[in-house]
């Protein structure tokens, strides 16, 4: 566990409060991981036949036994039991001695003695109590999400954005922020297995080297690699390496929530593959066409921060950008729009003809088939995007057709955008391929017999291949298969060789982001399975003796940089940066071929045209899981989705007036049909989505994701064909059956009071107060006389509204820091999540079918006059002296009245003990943050404006006899907001940051009516419609 | 002053109903009371044994619940965010104010010298105590954490913490506990005299040694007696302002609260209100069945059900006055989360309880102006039923659809209580059941001596000792 | 009829009565007595310890410094307990053979941590940071005892919230100067003005803000 990793270089070390950081893990060091690593040792030391005995002398071993077979009770139903417990023959009879346990209490007990596991040995770096700081870089889809990892005694706890990275800019993601969860997931696969049975490493080895021995005889023509997208420059410069030495073999891709139409859109604007990237920040229009552009996607984060700085009104700009926004299914980037414009997929074609005819572009006609409303919003965008030719951006949605995306290209060129706030470069992928294609082209050869040795590194293709290329039943055919996965997953049970892969906390790589600037992905820990990473796997191919993850990633360096002077500071740089020093692609200046695209989108439309489908099937990734690949992920999970707060499950999403016509019902099950296959989902019905449209979320209906993702939503997948992966003609059939969804909000309507403010740009710019309304009552109104002062410090946090897109990233960066557990479906379902920050939203406006979406960061307001304080018997939540509404967890004994006394209801209550899996599972136990107590059963939780961050800040403030400096504490939500929309700092410091923006005109007090005086403020929301045409 | 000091017993200028059936003499007054104790276990009657089987198969449901309940946590019941208290709190406030018809007759009638409540007192105490035993484990059990609940007392201790003497909880504790003692310690010296008195009856060496350690030794000496008439009077002073200030305090628990629907300062005299009509309510429903099955009806008179039946209607009445004023108030104030707590009550999700509640607490008991309605005993008994349902739906509405639907819409959730829910309330059901029978069976349930005092005998010593 | 009681009874009554007030007074009164002397943290009892390692000996006997082996206490919240290596430096050479240092000895070898028993145990959600206390001028000794004394290690305080409280309350009572900390027989002359000085000096916060819940629980 705390073993140095080698080579490892901190980023930065902060000093933090930890009572005994030693007695954490309650055997510390020599603890679960340490195990593994003692029996990864034993498994790999016995070879042959004289390792099947060894199984024998294994599974003896009780600590070996728990972890092959552990428990992790998370699953949504599993809460049922819990409620009816007593019923079980057995659990009456436990009631029954409990019964009479009760009558003698056991009140004094003694404290049973711990122990204390100092190092054998300490690492220089490591201070116990003292969390260190590692930059590193998470892939996901192919692209990296620099992050810094912070490590407590050689343990992740928590990963952060990278404040150094253009990618990152100090923003996470929620996928990332959740990844530490899947580093601890006691689901992973955690030894190779030869057809279903334990094996090691070294077998693996000689067998694979073995067989590559034969295809080099044949030049390797039975060779095969399937890999996810790839961007690592390592793994790149290896995939070649393996082709030159195996010509014959071939290396394909997929990705199930891939970007073939971006690849594609480039080629047929450019004739040559290009990667477009945006620079939102200078732009004054920006067009959505189907885009979601700051949630989705490799370069959101930084989308979102350059898009929300545009729009932020602060320090008396009156200027903000204008977004349009057409989308099929409502999304988070959607909410901020101030037009938008739902529109069936299959009419993006003839809309963008529309756009670029409206915008004057050779070539392009008025399409037929377009409502009047589709034509005006295209005309009035078109107008908007004239008068600002050169600070306007037309995006295109990854999932949009390729020829919308080469339209996009035609328009920004026409509109002189390129090189100001559009830019085109090289694709910082390995080998951009159209990867449907690809893999076709793989599922053909194996049918031909012609795959004797296939590697499947990283991915599902199993569960997320087309349903028409039949790829399970195929793969059979293929001869030695090998699975380079973190689960045991439905791909591994078609392969005989299953490898654990290692977590990205775990294992040597690189990675590269939209703009290409590369990452070199650090471990923090070794491997607590016996992972290991694609380029050991290349490795055993490409090397007589299979070389560490650490050499092959430094010498690939090493040799594409021959010009260092002094290599090793160039690597050590790198690797406390988190940031490869000169990789960004450069800008290129590509014609685009507007005749041919004119052509293509022409085509398109009509094509579209031609096939009318009175419901069209939707598919997109699950905005949580994605392409089900964190199915296993818990937080994940359990995150409310944007808009429909849906927990645990996906549905059958359709607009309110479809809904209507087909006589539906929220929580109907429907039975979705296309081309023959079809699956059960039940209905939810979302305004703003697009009329006879049913949109259906990947990533569900999982079979074998490990506990917590089996059996949870349907699986859409079988509905999808090569012919159309992302839009299908779909049937509905109600069955009669219904199935519960679990949302973490059931109201959406204001009810006309005051709860979200907002108002559009004139009526800001005539007066920026507006919102304000009557402000806090006057302070000395009090009864309480004279009130205490705060004299140095005093926390505040302000929210911006018009900011906050709803991307929940702040809502799993809270869970990660603060311990908060999982409750599951049935829990969430009784309105008993646990999320100490929550995104509340509202509908808006008299249009169901398009309504205004806001979006409100709710967590403990921190009032100044709580009312949550009076009323606890125990004095367990009491005012702390630099204005923090404190909690004492251990005081408290979960009388509920304080959250019943909330007016925001932000209190959280364990009504079981739900952190029960952290003892049921010791890994789990690492991933706790020491600094914050793990809350037990029948106590009330809630934000503490992270006082654990303030705690750490203020001794070492202290300790150097100074004030807490303006940004050296930032709250987890804070930190890892893309949008920026949320800042804490001390109020009483004119020049803090927060204090400025609670100055600002458009901030108020949420219920400032109550006299609550809460230390959260909010910013009044502003929209931009364009003036001339009323808002739609 | 009373008419029975003068003048024929219970004779009435109004020409009432007696409060005792005429020709009754000390002796048969007492032979009659103390039979029902004096008989022996064998003879026991079926009805009784089948009651208390009921009572005592519910308490065991309750222990089952209760278990469950601090092994697995609070989750077993419906509670949520936003709605923090449901059944629990309910059932405690019910009980609660189910015990005040006790203490109002012990004793404010008392001082008020009104000898009709002579008869019913002692029973009305009973019923006190053990309403205030099943309310007082309510604020225990709705704990997250039931293993704490002595941090509420003000008590010494190494954390060297107070309780937060601003929390209306803590006043509860206070208000309850106080409640409790006094109730107890006035039914039991209320009884000691007839503890006496069966001492002297009983047959079994066995039940005049038990009768006679209860007792404590009272030997009717006219010291003893002036000591007991100065000692109830005293105890009767103390406990007439608790009548007021226990279900004030309570009422506090939600008027002191910001909540919708809570925040109101109209709550004390409606709650103390409320609890003595459901009080008289619950005397009622007892008392009717005992009535023919102990063969009492000499003792408990049309004169006492008619009574009993216009105080309900006057505190019915106030409660109704509540109700609109609650109303009122939410319009006049022109709060805008107020008057939706209103209109919510009327039309939202919750609506049907509300109405069923004006239904069971304003219309039913209406039908008490008719004096047929008052001496009809099943018409009695069913609107003392309706009553009891009422003002559990009453408490239901403040508690529950308040929370559901407060400041932030995002939060509004309806609230469902569980089948544990249930069981724990059917259990505290079950253990006043058992407490009431083996109350009556082996405790005198009717208060012999001041009985004693309405036989003509009686009176007319009395009257010439004046 | 028979008298049904003795003439006892009526002293035996009053009797019994008093009896049970003093007992079950007294029942209530010991475990708090119990509670207060801090028997559930075995205060002043030694714990077993894989080596018999002796303060006394190392402390007063070779004059060691606490930093010597204590690292983390001026820069971490925890003060450390020294890796084996630490130990090793010296009785790689001296004690070498000694039996009672096996364990030592075998741990470096092994690379298998010692297992120390604590003694010093504040629950989980109680949050004490070693290095603020002693920038702000609080003693080894305050809280540790006389650990120059202790053969065997044993907690001289209870680690109770009234006693944290006793200092967080009036910290005067207790400061003392930075360079008497790792002094364990350090006495002021006259703590009282002594105290005032220091907290005004090492600006010590004031009781309120110091006895806030979140300074300590979180």
């Amino acid at each position: 566990m705390s073993r140095r990793i080698e080579g490892a270089e901190t980023s930065m070390s902060l000093p933090t409060l930890r009572p005994e950081p030693l007695d954490d893990l309650p055997a510390g060091p020599a603890h679960f991981p340490l195990d593994l690593a003692e029996i990864r040792e034993r498994l790999r030391t016995r070879q042959g036949p004289a390792f099947w005995r060894g199984i024998e002398e294994l599974a003896d071993d009780a600590r070996f036994r728990e972890f092959l077979a552990t428990e992790y009770p998370r699953h949504a139903s599993d809460w049922d039991e819990s409620l009816d417990r007593g019923f079980s023959r057995r659990r009456f009879l436990e009631l029954g001695m409990a019964s009479m346990a009760l009558a003698g209490m056991t009140a004094c007990t003694r404290q049973p003695v711990e122990k204390i596991v100092p190092y054998v040995k300490q690492p220089e770096e490591i201070l116990p109590g003292v969390p260190l700081f590692f930059a590193t870089a998470m892939t996901v889809g192919g692209f990296a999400q620099p992050l810094l990892a912070e490590s407590h005694e050689g343990r992740p706890t928590k990963v952060e954005g990278n404040p150094e990275h253009p990618a990152s800019l100090g923003g996470a993601t929620a996928v990332a922020q959740a990844s530490v969860l899947g580093l601890y997931d006691p689901d992973r696969l955690k030894v190779p297995t030869k057809l279903g049975i334990l094996d090691t490493w070294p077998h693996l080895v000689t067998e694979l080297q073995a067989a590559a021995k034969a295809q080099k005889q044949i030049e390797g023509a039975g060779l095969r690699i399937l890999t996810e997208t790839v961007t690592s420059p390592t793994l790149g410069a290896q995939m070649k390496a393996v082709l030159t030495a195996f010509p014959k073999a071939k290396w394909h891709q997929w990705e199930s929530a891939g970007r073939d139409a971006v690849r594609a859109g480039a080629r047929i604007a450019f004739g040559q593959p290009a990667e477009t990237r945006y620079e939102l920040g200078a732009a004054d229009v920006v067009v959505a066409l189907d885009s979601d552009f700051l949630a989705l996607g490799p370069d959101s984060v930084r989308n979102a921060k350059a898009f929300s700085a545009r729009r932020r009104l602060v320090g008396g700009s009156k200027e903000m950008s204008r977004f349009f926004a057409v989308e099929v299914s409502p999304t988070p980037t959607g909410t901020l729009a101030d037009h938008r414009l739902p529109l069936r997929a299959s009419a993006f074609p003839a809309f963008a003809e529309a756009l670029a005819a409206e915008l004057g572009l050779a070539g392009f006609a008025r399409p037929s088939g377009l409502d009047e409303k589709a034509l005006k919003f295209a005309g009035t965008a078109a107008r908007d995007l004239k008068a600002a030719a050169g600070r306007s951006v037309v995006v295109a949605g990854d999932f949009a057709p390729a020829e919308v995306h080469a339209a996009a290209h035609a328009m920004n060129e026409a509109l002189g955008n390129v090189g100001k706030t559009v830019f085109v470069t090289d694709p910082a992928e390995a080998a951009p391929v159209d990867q449907l294609a690809s893999l076709a082209d793989l599922v053909a050869d194996v049918k031909k017999g012609e795959v004797q040795v296939l590697l499947v590194v990283g991915g599902n293709p199993v569960y997320d291949a087309p349903s028409d290329l039949a790829f399970g039943e195929t793969l059979l055919k293929a001869g030695l298969r090998v699975h380079l996965t973190a689960y045991p997953d439905e791909t591994s049970r078609y392969c005989q060789w299953v490898v654990p892969m290692a977590h990205f906390l775990e294992a040597w790589s690189d990675v590269r982001s939209l703009d290409g600037t590369a990452a070199i992905v650090q471990p923090l820990v070794e491997p607590l399975y016996d992972g290991k990473s694609a380029h050991e796997l290349l490795s055993v191919l490409l090397d007589e003796t299979p070389r560490k993850g650490y050499d092959v990633v430094k010498e690939h360096w090493k040799s594409a940089r021959p010009g260092e002077a002094d290599f090793e500071a160039f690597w050590r740089k790198s690797l406390h940066d988190g940031v490869v020093p000169g990789t960004a692609s450069a800008a290129k200046v590509l014609p685009v071929r507007t005749a041919e695209v004119a052509q293509a989108l022409a085509a398109a439309a009509t094509a579209a045209a031609a096939r009318p489908s009175d419901l069209e099937g939707v598919f997109r990734p699950d905005p949580s899981l994605l392409d089900g690949r964190f199915a296993n992920n818990g937080w994940l999970q359990e995150l409310p989705k944007p808009l429909s707060k849906l927990t645990w499950d996906n549905a059958a999403i359709v607009s309110p007036n479809t809904a209507q016509k087909l006589g539906l019902q929220n929580e109907d099950v429907v039975k979705v049909t296309s081309n023959g296959k079809s699956v059960e989902l039940p209905v939810l019905i979302q305004p703003g989505q697009a009329a006879d449209v049913v949109t259906l979320h990947l990533g569900f209906g999982r079979v074998h994701a490990g506990r917590v993702g089996n059996g949870v939503g349907g699986d859409v997948g079988p509905l999808r064909t090569t012919g159309a992966p992302w839009v299908a003609a779909v049937t509905l059939a109600k069955t009669g059956a219904r199935s519960p969804l679990a949302h973490t909000q059931q109201h959406f309507r204001m009810e006309g009071r005051e709860i979200v403010r907002v108002m559009s740009l004139p009526e800001y710019v005539k007066d920026p107060a507006k919102a304000k309304g009557h402000g806090l009552p006057p302070k000395d109104v009090s009864l309480f006389q004279p009130g205490w002062e705060y004299k140095e410090n005093a926390w505040g946090l302000s929210v911006d509204l018009g900011s906050c897109f709803g991307c929940n990233a702040c809502v799993v960066a809270c869970q990660s820091e603060n311990n908060i557990p999982i409750v599951g479906k049935e829990q969430v379902g009784r309105n008993r999540e646990m999320h100490w920050i929550r995104v509340d939203q509202y509908y808006e406006g008299t249009d169901l079918e398009n309504p205004e979406v806001h979006h409100q960061p709710l967590m403990c307001q921190h009032c100044e006059m709580a009312p949550c304080e009076v009323v606890c018997p125990v004095a367990a939540t009491v005012h702390g002296a630099e204005g923090l509404n404190e909690m004492a967890y251990n005081r408290c004994v979960g009388t509920r009245y304080c959250s019943n006394n909330c007016p925001y209801h932000v209190r959280r209550f364990n009504f079981f003990e739900y952190n029960g899996e952290r003892e049921k599972e010791p890994v789990l136990k690492m991933l706790a943050n020491p600094d914050v107590t793990v809350r037990s059963r029948g106590v009330m939780e809630k934000c503490t404006f992270c006082i654990q961050r303030i705690n750490r800040a203020r001794i070492v403030a202290e300790r150097e006899g100074r004030a807490i400096r303006d940004g050296e504490i930032r709250t987890a939500c804070q930190q890892t907001c893309p949008a920026d929309a949320i800042v804490f700092g001390n109020i009483n410091d004119p020049a803090a940051k927060v204090t400025k923006l609670r100055d600002e005109p458009r901030t108020y007090w949420l219920l400032e009516e109550l006299n609550t005086r809460p230390r959260t403020t909010y910013m009044a929301k502003v929209t931009n419609p364009n003036p001339d045409v009323e808002a739609g | 002053m009373s008419t029975t000091y003068d003048g024929a017993p219970g004779a009435d200028p109004i020409g009432q109903a007696p409060v005792l059936a005429p020709g009754h003499t000390p002796a048969s007054v007492t032979e009659r009371i103390s039979e029902v104790v004096n008989t022996k276990l064998t003879k026991t009657p079926r009805w009784w044994l089948l009651g208390l089987a009921v009572g005592f198969g519910l308490l065991n449901l309750f222990l089952l619940a209760v278990t469950n309940l601090f092994m697995t946590g609070i989750g077993i019941w419906g509670n949520n965010v936003p709605v923090g208290w449901g059944w629990d709190i309910v059932c405690f406030v019910w009980w609660i104010g189910i015990g005040h018809a006790g203490t109002l007759i012990s004793a404010i009638l008392l001082l008020l010298r009104q000898s009709w409540r002579n008869s019913i007192n002692r029973f009305a105490e009973a019923m006190t105590v053990f309403a205030v035993a099943c309310a007082g484990m309510y604020p225990i059990l709705h704990l997250g954490r039931p293993w704490l609940p002595y941090w509420l007392l003000p008590v010494p201790g190494t954390l060297n913490m107070w309780p937060n003497f601003r929390s209306p909880l803590i006043w509860d504790v206070f208000a309850v506990s106080t409640y409790a003692t006094i109730s107890i310690v006035f039914w039991y010296v209320g009884m000691l005299p007839d503890l006496a008195t069966l001492r002297d009856h009983a047959k079994a060496k066995v039940a005049r040694f038990a009768y006679g350690m209860a007792a404590l030794g009272w030997r009717n000496s006219s010291r003893h007696w002036a000591n007991y008439e100065t000692a109830s009077l005293l105890l009767a002073g103390l406990s007439t302002p608790l009548v007021l200030s226990v279900h004030s305090i309570v009422s506090f628990d939600f008027s002191v609260g910001i909540v919708p629907g809570w925040h109101t300062t109209v709550f004390p005299p409606y709650f103390v209100a409320g609890a003595v009509f459901a009080g008289f309510a619950m005397v009622l429903t007892l008392v009717l069945p005992l009535r023919p099955l102990f063969k009492l009806k000499d003792f408990i008179t049309d004169r006492h059900l008619q009574n009993m039946a216009k105080v309900m209607l006057t505190t019915g009445l106030i409660v109704a006055y509540g109700y609109v004023l609650e109303i009122w108030a939410a319009f006049y104030s022109a709060n805008e989360f107020e008057i939706f707590m209103v209109l919510n009550r009327f039309t939202g999700p919750y609506a049907v309880q509300y109405w069923l509640l004006i239904l069971c607490n304003i219309l039913v008991p209406q039908l008490l102006w008719f004096r047929q309605v008052r001496s009809n005993v099943w018409a009695l008994w069913v609107i003392a039923m309706f009553i009891n349902v009422g003002m559990w739906l009453e408490r239901f509405v403040i508690i529950v659809v308040s929370l559901s639907r407060d400041y932030v819409p995002s939060n509004w959730a309806m609230y469902h209580g569980t089948k544990w829910d249930i069981a724990v309330f059917a259990g505290t059901i079950g253990l006043f059941l058992t407490l009431l029978l083996l109350f009556i069976r082996f405790l005198p349930a009717l208060n012999m001596f001041e009985m004693r005092v309405l036989t003509p005998e009686a009176t007319k010593a009395h009257g010439e000792e004046k | 009829m028979a008298q049904l009681f003795p003439k006892s009874a009526n002293y035996l009554a009053p009797a019994s009565i008093a009896a049970l007030v003093l007992v079950a007074g007294g029942a209530v009164g010991s475990l708090l007595a119990l509670d207060y002397a801090g028997f559930n943290q075995r205060r002043g009892e030694t714990v077993e310890q894989p080596v018999p390692f002796s303060h006394e000996h190392h402390v007063a006997g070779l004059g060691i410094d606490c930093r010597y082996c204590h690292t983390a206490v001026e820069k971490s919240a925890s003060a450390g307990v020294p890796p084996t290596s630490t130990c090793y430096n010296c009785h790689k050479i001296v004690w070498n053979e000694a039996p009672m240092l096996e364990p030592v000895r075998s741990s470096y070898r092994t690379g298998q941590p010692i297992e120390w028993n604590k003694v010093h145990d504040l629950p989980d959600f109680t949050y004490f940071n070693h290095s603020i206390h002693v920038a702000k001028g609080m003693g080894c000794a305050t809280c540790h005892g006389p650990v120059h004394q202790m053969r065997l290690m044993r907690s001289a305080q209870p680690l109770q919230m009234r006693w944290c409280l006793e200092c967080h309350r009036n910290p005067e009572k207790f400061i003392r100067p930075k360079e008497e900390i790792y002094n364990m027989t350090w006495k002021a002359k006259d703590q009282e003005t002594l105290g005032r000085e220091l907290v005004e000096k090492y600006k010590v916060r004031p009781p309120a803000e110091i006895t806030s819940c979140g300074t300590c629980h979180r």
